[in-house]
């Protein structure tokens, strides 16, 4: 018999137990609704932490120390600075993949303005330091090339730092003090919020990278960091090859050493990020298969009772022809479109669902089409194997006692 | 007439197996059935009919001995096909009717062309075909349920004739008819006998039904015990 008809006489048999096949078909149907669900819940909140990556600008590249080894024993990564200003020169001139760099400087200090005081993260970056970061000045304007080459004192403030310490004064023109040094306030920052964690982002301050070294620091031949972003995103990986071969030359590493620093580009750091969800989602996604497995051994039973209640069917087909595997396909079909017309309807129940739960809770859901393929070949699998057993129990009956059964 | 040879059995035995016991069902069998002939096979429960019957339906197979269908040996086949030529070769009509419930007379007529690869449409005709022969053109689309028992036993004879099979294996046909309505049902064996050729073995013990055909077979504990030739 081929397999259309095998399937018609299937949706035929059912269809004779209507609501038999409605209930067997709901174990399935609220176990693909779940496992839809509870994905998308955990898919909505890796999506929220990518999107919170993607507002620090897609293309970004971070060039840090790496570990160095002195005499075989090595240091931790970033333990020894040996980045210096020629070098971020040196990424801006050769690499072609490269648009923005920007050396990048670090410290903390007590910021003060008149009488009042803060302590926040002081950051010395180049003059693109908005264009990669995907920044805008909200208030005023970021220093320029110029700026930065005479190593002016001016400051951008993070909006945090310029509501906590000019408290609704117009920042733009004051005078702040940083460890007895006045900066002069040129601009504010827009609101970024969170970074994923306790840390926000506008709290800190941002000068030129070289009145942070001469100024604040006081050593001008070393960058902790360069910032750089790539020409476009799908260049990142250029970029960072790039970016490796000037180093390697500029630091005189011979081939095969390892490198003494490191490239790290935006999406690593936010898949790391997106890896602790995506552990939520598997975690969720299993308690949900549980209900599925259940909705299976419904059919399952469903099943072995209508292989009962058929023998007698099965008797006659058999006696006019029907091989073993005919009466197995029957059967293992019936269990099959079962299923799948159960997670058809399940698909539905869990797009329905994660709609209601992002509507009438704090989650935010995302429903993927990778998590609805999943729920539909588990259920289609589910009803393979449950529906297996029953089927051949069927296929395998003896035709002259199936005929005298009553 | 010169007729080909259609079944040939010879030394059939059956031993079912009971816990311990052995139950010799049939004892060293050997019968020929020629292409149209008309046979009835006779004697009380217990002598075997039953066994033979399933034996000569390729729904059993023999413990020893040799079964030829068409010249084929068909007792060392496996399940798969017999099934094969269950479908092809062989029509059953059982007492019981065995149709299958809420379902048309047409689709229960079309039941084996499930079985054997053929276009809906050639279906259709072939079972349409099959239904007029045992007098039940316009009652197509009547459920088994709607029908009498006369109506069902026929359908049962349409089904058994709509892959045209060599052989009508027919068990008890009349047994739970009416004498007026079993009557007719054997009328329609009697004619689809006579006009088409077609090789009948009834099972039968009533003396009176076996009279129709024109050979009849005694069984008595798993043997022949008389053949007649009409």
């Amino acid at each position: 018999m081929n397999i259309l008809r095998t399937i018609r006489v299937s949706l035929r048999a059912l269809g004779r137990n209507k609501m038999r096949s409605f209930l067997t078909a709901l174990g399935i149907i609220i176990g693909v609704g779940a496992v839809i669900a509870t994905i998308s819940i955990g898919q909505g909140a890796k999506r929220e932490v990518e999107k919170r990556f993607e507002s620090m600008g897609t293309n970004l590249l971070f060039v840090r120390a790496g570990s160095r080894s002195y005499r075989g024993v090595h240091g931790g990564g970033g333990t020894y600075q040996n980045l210096t200003p020629g070098d971020a020169k040196a990424i801006a001139e050769k690499a072609d993949a490269v648009k923005y760099v920007s050396p990048s400087v670090s410290t903390r200090a007590q910021v003060i303005y008149g009488n009042k005081n803060w302590n926040t993260n002081i950051q010395g970056v180049g003059e693109d330091y908005t264009k990669i970061r995907d920044w805008e000045v909200e208030e005023g304007i970021f220093f320029d090339e110029s700026m930065v080459r005479s190593g002016q004192k001016v400051a951008v403030l993070g909006s945090e730092v310029s509501q906590n310490l000019l408290e609704g004064a117009d920042p733009i023109g004051q005078i702040i003090r940083v460890k007895k040094i006045p900066f002069r306030v040129i601009g504010v920052l827009e609101t970024k919020g969170e970074a994923g964690g306790w840390f926000s982002r506008d709290d800190m301050i941002v000068v030129p990278y070289t009145t942070a070294q001469r100024r604040l620091i006081g050593r001008t031949d070393r960058v902790s960091s360069i910032d750089i972003s790539a020409v476009s995103a799908t260049q990142t990986t250029e970029a960072k090859k790039q970016i490796e071969e000037i180093l390697r030359i500029r630091h005189k590493i011979a081939p095969g050493a390892e490198d003494d620093f490191q490239i790290r580009d935006m999406s690593e750091i936010a898949e790391g990020a997106a890896e602790s969800r995506e552990i939520m989602t598997i975690l969720l996604g299993a308690i949900a298969s549980v209900s599925l497995l259940v909705g299976g051994i419904g059919i399952m039973n469903i099943m072995l009772v209508s292989v009962t209640e058929r023998i007698r069917e099965i008797g006659i087909r058999m006696s006019v022809g029907a091989r073993e595997r005919d009466i197995l396909l029957q059967f293992l079909t019936e269990a099959i479109v079962l299923s799948i017309l159960g997670g058809f309807l399940g698909i539905g129940l869990g797009i329905i669902g994660s709609k209601l739960i992002s509507r009438f809770s704090e989650l935010q859901t995302l429903v993927s089409i990778g998590s609805v393929a999943l729920a539909f070949l588990f259920a289609g699998s589910i009803g393979i194997f449950f529906g297996f057993y029953p089927a051949r129990k069927a296929s395998k009956l003896d035709p002259i006692e199936a005929l005298r059964y009553e | 007439m010169e007729n080909n040879r259609l079944i040939q059995l010879e030394d059939i035995e059956k031993i079912y197996k009971v816990g311990e016991t052995q139950v010799n069902a049939l004892r060293g069998l050997s019968y020929s059935i020629n292409e149209g002939d008309f046979v009835a096979i006779m004697g009380p429960s217990g002598s075997g009919k039953s066994t033979l019957m399933n034996i000569l339906g390729c729904l059993d197979k023999p413990t020893a001995g040799k079964y030829f269908l068409e010249g084929e040996e068909v007792s060392t086949l496996d399940k798969n096909r017999l099934a094969g030529i269950r479908n092809k070769k062989i029509g059953f009509v059982f007492q019981t009717f065995n149709l299958l419930s809420r379902t048309t007379a047409l689709e229960n007529t079309e039941l084996p062309l499930l079985y054997s690869n053929m276009s809906k449409k050639k279906m259709r005709e072939l079972a349409s075909k099959s239904l007029s022969t045992v007098g039940l053109e316009g009652r197509e689309l009547h459920r088994t349920n709607q029908l009498s028992g006369g109506e069902q036993q026929r359908v049962a004879i349409a089904r058994a004739l709509v892959n045209s099979p060599s052989l009508i294996l027919a068990d008890e046909p009349t047994g739970n008819l009416d004498t007026k309505t079993g009557k007719e049902i054997m009328d329609i064996f009697k004619r689809l006998n006579q006009e088409k050729n077609i090789t009948i073995i009834l099972v039968t013990h009533e003396p009176e039904l076996a009279q129709i055909a024109r050979r009849r077979m005694h069984l008595r504990d798993g043997q022949i015990i008389k053949e007649e030739n009409a």
